[in-house]
């Protein structure tokens, strides 16, 4: 099941950063990578309860601002520790200058 | 006035080993998100200059004492020597537990690897201690790192100075892990994912430590375990005379880093032995901001924290005092002072903390 939903405009997010966009009771995180293509996940980390729109994205890692864990934005692989736990990721689409992201089956 | 004479568990296992607080709970000074994006930038650059002059001090000063050995001149190169391998090595460890010192990822790895064997650590213990230590700062029952659990032990940090009790402690450790065994407290924290890594490590540095004392007994000669080994304990005071002053005497159980850490100004020599970790409360509010951009971060958050010490001498006129009351007076602990206007957290509020007048 799809479900589209608008995020935001795709001139919200500076290349190469993180916004965060809440909906539903979900958040999320929305990133702009330095190739200008855009990425969705689950806004908190995996470790602890903190949201990663606070971190710093480098290339197409975002690291979380708690403990310096990594994941790849793209597949939400984790890729440094403290992290274990990939990151639950969103098809992205663009609309013009919107930018969509399908949450599935959540509300 | 009646005085809580009773000591508290700190152990991680013990009765205050609970659920402690959530990241979110702790109190953060606000900076607009382009300004804190610009200050958390790596630049390998910055980070190689740092690293090729500690390093560059490293072998220059080996070089030197290997020149020297057997003359009275060797004395003082040992303790220059010793600076840069011990304490240099120390910080240079905790700055890449963080992964926050180069852009580049491999450059982060060698030097944790390399600075985690020469401060005789388990770098994957430690790192899953240091996460737990940044978590839950200060939180009796919950940080690992607590370095004076009340009442503090003057003697045992007196014998840090030459690193002993660390000394016993991680080298015990180090033979307890590479037989794989970990203790309670490190299960609490490391997960099962990375104690393989943990053991072989273990194993790799007491393999290396023994080529060097077995170097040294073939030789006849000290001079391989002054040179790789020792100086982890004869160099390490200046780091540990800094560290001190990072939580010593300070609140326990409060969310808030202005009140359980201190930064303090020092000289240029010592901000480069120590990695800029004097600015500490900026390094727990913001971790993912590298060392050399700690300086700038200070000036962008310091309207919003206590005022910082001028000197090392000056923290130290607070934690002594403080640590000889608390010998009976286990609730006693300094107090810092919040600027006027300063921010505030619910939690952060219902702790003991004056706040200046006008």
């Amino acid at each position: 099941m799809t479900n589209w939903i608008r995020a935001c405009s795709a001139y919200d997010i500076d290349n190469e950063d993180v916004i965060r966009f809440d909906h539903g009771g979900h958040s999320y995180a929305i990133y702009r990578s330095p190739e200008d293509e855009y990425f969705c996940t689950d806004g908190y980390c995996t470790h602890e309860k903190i949201h990663l729109a606070d971190g710093l994205v480098m290339d197409h890692i975002i690291e979380c601002p708690g403990h310096n864990g990594q994941f790849d934005y793209r597949n939400g692989a984790p890729r440094r520790s403290p992290v274990c736990e990939a990151l639950r990721t969103y098809p992205v689409r663009l609309d013009g200058d919107d930018v969509l992201i399908d949450i599935g089956d959540r509300a | 006035m009646a005085h809580d004479l009773s000591p508290r568990d700190y152990s991680l296992t013990g009765e205050n080993g609970g659920t402690g607080y959530d990241l979110a709970d702790w109190y953060i000074t606000p900076v607009d998100r382009k300004r804190l994006k610009a200050l958390m930038k790596r630049s390998d650059k910055a980070a190689l200059f740092n690293y090729g002059l500690w390093l560059g001090g490293v072998i220059g000063f080996g070089a030197l004492l290997i020149a020297t050995w057997g003359s009275w001149w060797s004395l003082p190169v040992a303790i220059i020597y010793g600076v840069f391998y011990g304490s240099g090595g120390d910080s240079r460890w905790h700055e890449n537990s963080h992964g926050t010192v180069f852009r580049t990822r491999w450059l982060n790895d060698f030097f944790y690897q390399l600075a985690s064997f020469m401060s005789l650590r388990n770098p994957y213990v430690w790192r899953w201690s240091h996460t737990r230590h940044h978590s839950e700062t200060v939180i009796v029952g919950r940080d690992p790192e607590i370095a004076f659990p009340r009442p503090p032990s003057i003697w045992t940090w007196l014998l840090n100075l030459i690193y002993i009790p660390s000394l016993l402690g991680e080298l015990s450790k180090m033979v307890r892990i590479s037989c794989g065994r970990f203790t309670e407290a490190e299960k609490s924290f490391t997960p099962t994912i990375d104690r393989g890594k943990a053991i072989w490590t273990s194993r790799i540095q007491l393999v290396l430590l023994l080529g060097v004392v077995a170097l040294s007994v073939g030789l006849q000669s000290w001079l391989p375990v002054m040179l790789i080994g020792l100086p982890t304990f004869y160099g390490s005071w200046l780091h540990h005379l800094m560290a001190t002053t990072q939580h010593a005497g300070l609140a326990e159980d409060v969310p808030d880093h202005r009140l359980n850490s201190r930064t303090i100004y020092l000289n240029p020599f010592f901000r480069f032995i120590y990695s800029n970790m004097n600015y500490h409360i900026e390094h727990h509010m913001f971790p993912n901001v590298p060392f050399y951009a700690l300086p700038t971060l200070h000036e962008e958050i310091k309207h919003d924290c206590p005022a910082p010490y001028p000197s090392l001498w000056s923290a130290y006129r607070e934690i002594i005092p403080t640590v000889i009351r608390q010998q009976r007076e286990y609730d006693h602990f300094a107090t810092r002072v919040l600027p006027q206007g300063a921010g505030t957290t619910p939690d952060t509020a219902r702790h003991p903390m004056a706040v200046a007048a006008e």
